[in-house]
């Protein structure tokens, strides 16, 4: 989750979020190189002495600082695109979970098999334990198993939402009458925490999302003992 | 109107719907309508008096797909306003 004076993004839980976290690296290096250039440059223009004052003609590098920066711009867009595909593959989920968003809690649905539903409330501060993370812990937690792809879909029963989890690079709207599908993907186990991310009413700070991922025969149990 | 009869055999046969091409993308609102395939192909099995068994499938993606508010409310109509065909 996050942590105070955070500077990047949490660590990526999913290969997706791994794929941004590296274009994220090779982009912003990118932006650093330019702008200490152009620091470096006017730096220069700055403490000089020297003047010109006649008009020039400089064809060459002028051509240069065109042709450079469209290669710059598609050696972003590439990777930029093949991330994009990435995330739209097609994949056949080992199971479907359904969140609905409500003012202002988040409500699950398992219903692939029978009929598991619970609501997930954020515990106010007064009543956290020692250790728990203030705004972010919930009653119920989401509890999915590790290592499989899971269809998540979107919806809400008021006003728009947006269910986000950051390490795992997911923000899905939640839209009243609309069913939006996310794929969900978890490389390893744990406590994976995001927030509503859609203003929707004086409490959409207090209504955070949190996931527990575990492994398969652990969420087999949960499951059979939440009906 | 829309009584739903549970059947429940998606445990063993259909644990859960498969990639559909014809919702390819993010939008899985029509996905979740399916129950308009349901209902016509329960009509036209009894209608001709056979088992409603193959419709099954499509019960069983709704009944993943379809939040369970949504079916709900499609169930309590009573007065045939719901606005898809039948």
């Amino acid at each position: 989750m996050a942590y105070p004076l955070q500077l990047g993004f949490q660590d990526a839980t999913s290969p997706i979020m791994e794929e941004l976290l590296h274009f994220h690296d090779h982009t912003l290096m990118i932006v650093f190189l330019i702008s200490s250039l152009v620091l470096y440059i006017i730096t220069l223009m700055l403490t000089t002495k020297l003047t010109h004052t006649s008009t020039m003609d400089a064809q060459e590098v002028e051509t240069i600082w065109t042709i450079l920066p469209a290669i710059i711009l598609i050696l972003i867009a590439l990777p930029s695109l093949r991330i994009l595909y990435m995330m739209d593959e097609v994949n056949n989920p080992s199971l479907t979970v359904k969140t609905m968003g409500h003012q202002w809690y988040w409500s699950y649905e398992y219903t692939d098999y029978e009929d598991l539903n619970f609501d997930s409330y954020m515990i106010p501060t007064s009543d956290l334990k020692p250790g728990e993370l203030r705004l972010l812990e919930v009653d119920n937690r989401v509890v999915l198993p590790m290592e499989m792809t899971i269809r998540m879909l979107v919806s809400s029963e008021d006003v728009l939402h947006s269910w986000a989890v950051p390490s795992l690079g997911l923000k899905t709207d939640a839209i009243p009458g609309r069913l939006n599908q996310t794929t969900l993907m978890s490389t390893r186990p744990g406590l994976f925490y995001g927030q509503c991310s859609e203003i929707c009413g004086s409490n959409h700070s207090f209504m955070p999302i949190v996931l527990e991922l575990v492994p398969l025969e652990n969420f087999e149990k949960w499951s059979t003992s939440m009906l | 109107m829309l009584g739903i009869d549970c059947p429940k055999p998606c445990k063993e046969r259909w644990p859960t719907p498969p990639f559909d091409p014809r919702f390819p993308k993010q939008n899985q609102t029509r996905n979740c309508y399916q129950i308009l395939d349901y209902h016509p192909c329960v009509k036209r099995m009894n209608r001709r008096g056979k088992s409603t068994q193959p419709c099954e499938y499509y019960f069983c993606v709704f009944h993943a797909l379809c939040p369970m508010s949504w079916v709900q409310r499609w169930t309590e109509i009573k007065d045939g306003t719901f606005a898809g065909k039948i």
